[in-house]
């Protein structure tokens, strides 16, 4: 009897532990889900703020070159804002390679005994190379004497190659192809541990942008360059958007190339503008796959590519300089390029700005229209413009005539070789800065300024037209490293790990057989990824975008009060949060979503959810620019456009000493007004001037400058993080020159 | 008439929130989300469904051919969720005691293979890469197991209201 009641009861205990046990079970897979998912958020919008920052530094730059090339086209300014802007382009000298060999000589650059790196001797063995591997992974530095003579001997090699490279897998050859490096030379070296160097049997190809951001971009150019020599047919490289002397004043290599190389640092960049310009700017395999570093448009040609002078685009952002010997008879400067005045170029030029509107959905990255120079310009111009009543009359006639009679062959003798320019010049931009997007068609790229986004049509109307099957390409970055689009007809291959932070993303390199089945290998550099586990390195990710994200905000100060303003009419100083979403969407221009990142960037807020907006400010920062004599707008700007900033100062820097003087910043600041269309009186810019130059020897220490203009985030004070959209100088200095070089 | 306000504030705030949760999943950037990140933009909204919960709600909405749901489908019904308050989320005591639940011998901690089994077992099992995943995070490294107190207040999310 007692039996079988406790059996049953026992029954009953066991069948209720179960459910429970299975309740608990659910209760904490539901947890566990969530929290995932969450994380799976974070990550998603941590890397569309870093995407979405740099894309946007990318089109201010582009849309900066953009306006000065505007200038120079179409004004003679007065002298002296003439001689600054003719600085800018200098680099567009023309001489005879005799010349350019002796002004390389090498031969008497001494290297000292105290010298511990690497000795080259030419021609280059693989040992050497391999050594040089050793060397770099050991932090030595190559002497600049060896320097500049393994560049002139790339230079000379890859003058005679073709436009585009063509290799086969015959003999069961596996190709390796790597995308985007970035000066990531743990990245490199990660590659070749795992997949072996470059040689006979194991050929590659290096997909373009090999230097910016990164710290070692020039190891890793030396690096590709030998094995290049010791190889030739076995190594490939193609040019990428940023081996563009352009954009390196912007994204680093300039400055690292500088530091490292303080004596001989210019020369050695000049010849690497030469050596820019002769990379092929793409690789065929067995006919069949097309290695190149952007992608396609809807009019890119492999037969018009292989023909054009590859070498005169010294920068894409620039077309190359026209013998034009018909100029338009206009008065000519003599100390600038004849045919910069002719009306051809005038044209050519045109447009060059002008796109035809955007369609879909990006359209909300475009802010201002790279059209609307003439009334900006204006302004301040026009009193030197009276006097080249000539000159302005075609100026005029440029902006207010539509683009169809711009265009018209009766306008211009030029017109067609004007039109062929104009082709060849879209087809490298192209080539370099475009972008594949899900939707059909093909449209201008303007959050990045250069080249077009192009749709799955058009890869598989190029495809079938080229009689090809794969297009693999880079230049972005993808957080597993690669990422198939186009029904898997466009593989983009990104090969810097960790590129916008520790952990942000993994890097990949293809193998590829005769089968020409890409096969994708993925890594990740850095022992400290390896450490953390997930939740851990999206926190730290995380907390680097968010920190690039606040400096931006404020940044933007007083345009986010103005229009959170708006929207409390009486005054109150709070807003909701819906309005506050609203506002920063509007102003900050960044297609983020802000309502979701609203808990991570406000942290006080009343009870019943609004926000004090200019309690907000003071949160986001501790320490802002310490100059309080300065007027606030000004130090805004000053601080949203730090990298121009930059920029300009170290092209003006025209000796590289890091010094500019007082004269010379006075005229940047002059120019960058009526970029930014900002009222500067010359008083604000001689407070600002004396403000910097603190011990009045009437120049300026560039980096004492961007210095004293940095937030200091009240929240990860400690934590530096790699903020690399707004470059600092802290960063490369901190580099072990032992060397006299 | 303030409550009407309210309300509408109130929704209009939720309408926001809900878009730029799933803008973050739209990478097509056309208003659509796959069926399958469906789920972490609901999480994400602070709710904690099951997966039957899921299931339910998605066939409710409905997907289009190619297995994506669009934003005009999915903004009425999951702003009910949110204003029903639905799916809320599990306070931390009750998951603790799930938890001890599991851990029968009352050690404290549980083994991760203890873990593996209920968790790949029973319930709504996991798979084999989420159970990885969730060995990775909450494994102690010193000790080897899963100290359960310690865990459910470090992955305890920030409420976003």
């Amino acid at each position: 009897m007692g039996c079988g009641v406790s059996k049953s009861s026992q029954f009953n205990k066991n069948s209720r532990k179960a459910v429970t046990t299975i309740r608990a079970a659910i209760l904490i897979q539901r947890w566990y889900r969530q929290y995932v998912a969450r994380t799976e958020m974070r990550r998603r919008y941590t890397w569309h703020i870093f995407q979405s920052i740099e894309y946007s530094g990318q089109q201010a730059q582009i849309k900066l070159y953009n306006f000065l090339g505007y200038l120079m086209d179409n004004f003679t300014p007065s002298s002296t804002e003439r001689n600054l802007i003719s600085h800018i382009f200098r680099e567009h000298e023309v001489c005879l390679d005799a010349e350019w060999e002796r002004y390389f000589c090498y031969q008497t650059i001494e290297v000292p005994e105290v010298y511990t790196g690497p000795h080259l001797t030419f021609p280059l063995t693989v040992e050497q190379a391999v050594g040089l591997l050793e060397a770099f992974r050991n932090k030595k530095q190559l002497h600049s004497r060896y320097v500049l003579q393994l560049l002139l001997e790339t230079w000379k090699l890859l003058r005679m190659f073709p436009n585009i490279n063509r290799i086969s897998t015959c003999q069961s050859k596996v190709i390796t192809i790597c995308g985007d490096l970035h000066g990531q030379l743990e990245d490199l070296l990660l590659i070749f541990y795992k997949n072996g160097v470059p040689s006979l049997e194991r050929p590659y190809v290096f997909n373009g942008d090999f230097v910016d951001r990164g710290k070692d971009s020039i190891e890793i150019l030396l690096i590709l360059f030998s094995f290049l020599l010791v190889y030739p047919c076995d190594v490939y490289l193609n040019r990428g958007n940023h081996e563009d002397h352009l954009i390196n004043l912007r994204y680093g290599f300039t400055k690292e190339v500088l530091t490292k190389y303080k004596i001989h640092g210019k020369r050695i960049l000049k010849l690497l503008q030469k050596i820019f310009s002769w990379l092929p700017l793409a690789t065929v395999i067995d006919q069949k796959v097309l290695v190149l570093h952007g992608g396609i448009s809807d009019t890119t040609d492999l037969s018009f590519l292989a023909r054009v002078d590859r070498h005169s685009y010294i920068s894409a952002l620039r077309p190359p300089k026209r013998r034009n010997n018909s100029s338009a008879g206009v008065s000519i400067d003599t100390d600038l390029e004849e045919d910069v005045w002719s009306t051809s170029r005038i044209y050519q030029r045109r447009n060059s700005l002008s796109f035809p509107k955007p369609l879909g959905p990006r359209d909300c990255f475009h802010n201002r229209s790279l059209q609307d120079f003439s009334g900006r310009i204006k302004v301040k111009m026009e009193d030197e413009l009276e006097s080249r009543r000539r000159r302005e009359s075609l100026f005029q006639t440029a902006v207010n005539r539509s683009e169809k009679d711009l265009l018209s062959p009766s306008t211009s003798t030029d017109s067609t070789s004007s039109d062929n320019a104009k082709e060849e010049w879209r087809l490298i931009l192209d080539l370099l800065w475009s972008d594949p997007m899900n939707q059909d068609g093909c449209v201008p790229n303007e959050v990045r300024g250069g080249g077009c986004y192009w749709g799955p049509d058009v890869t598989e109307e190029f495809l079938n037209r080229h009689n090809m099957q794969l297009i693999i390409r880079s230049h972005e970055c993808k957080q597993e490293g690669y990422e198939f689009c186009h029904n898997r007809k466009v593989l983009t291959l990104f090969s810097a790990s960790n590129y916008y932070d520790v952990g942000s993303n993994r890097g990949a390199y293809v193998k590829l057989g005769p089968d020409l089945v890409p096969y994708v290998i993925q890594y990740q550099a850095s022992s400290l990824t390896r450490e953390l586990t997930a939740r851990q390195s999206i926190g730290r990710t995380e907390r680097s975008a968010l920190k690039v994200l606040r400096e931006q905000l404020f940044a933007h100060k007083s345009d986010l009060i103005c229009a959170f303003k708006k929207f409390d009419p009486e005054n109150t100083g709070l807003v909701s949060m819906n309005d506050w979403a609203s506002a920063v969407e509007r102003v900050m221009h960044l297609n983020l979503p802000w309502r979701t990142l609203f808990s991570q960037l406000v942290s006080s807020k009343s009870n019943d959810g609004s926000i004090d907006y200019q309690d907000w400010f003071n949160e986001l920062a501790i320490k802002g620019p310490n100059a309080d004599h300065i007027e606030q707008s000004l130090l805004e700007t000053l601080y949203r456009h730090r990298a121009t900033l930059e920029t300009i100062f170290r092209i003006v820097d025209t000796d590289n000493s890091g010094l500019i003087t007082v004269e010379d910043f006075r005229k940047t600041w002059k120019l960058l007004s009526v970029y930014l269309k900002m009222e500067i009186t010359d008083e604000d810019i001689s407070n600002l001037a004396v403000t910097i130059d603190s011990n009045h020897d009437g120049s300026i220490d560039i980096d004492e400058f961007m210095e004293a203009f940095r937030l200091t985030d009240k929240k990860s004070r400690l934590e530096r993080g790699r903020s690399m959209f707004m470059v600092t100088t802290t960063d490369l200095t901190k580099l072990e020159g032992e060397l006299n070089v | 008439m303030a409550d009407n306000n309210q309300s509408a504030e109130a929704q209009s705030d939720i309408h926001k929130k809900i878009r730029s949760a799933f803008k973050t999943f739209d990478f097509l950037s056309n208003n659509t989300v796959e069926a399958c990140e469906i789920n972490s933009v609901i999480y994400s909204l602070g709710c904690f469904p099951t997966q039957a919960d899921l299931h339910a709600f998605i066939s409710e909405v409905g997907e289009d051919n190619s297995g994506f749901i669009e934003l005009d489908k999915f903004l009425p019904a999951m702003t009910k969720i949110l204003l029903e308050h639905r799916f809320p989320p599990i306070p931390e005591e009750r998951l603790l005691q799930a938890f001890e639940v599991l851990d029968k011998e009352k050690k404290g901690y549980l083994e991760p293979e203890e873990l593996r089994k209920y968790m790949t077992e029973e319930g709504e099992p996991f798979t084999q890469e989420e159970m990885e995943e969730m060995l990775t995070a909450l494994v102690d490294n010193k000790q080897k197991c899963v100290l359960y107190k310690e865990v459910i207040g470090q992955l305890v999310i920030d409420p976003d209201t």
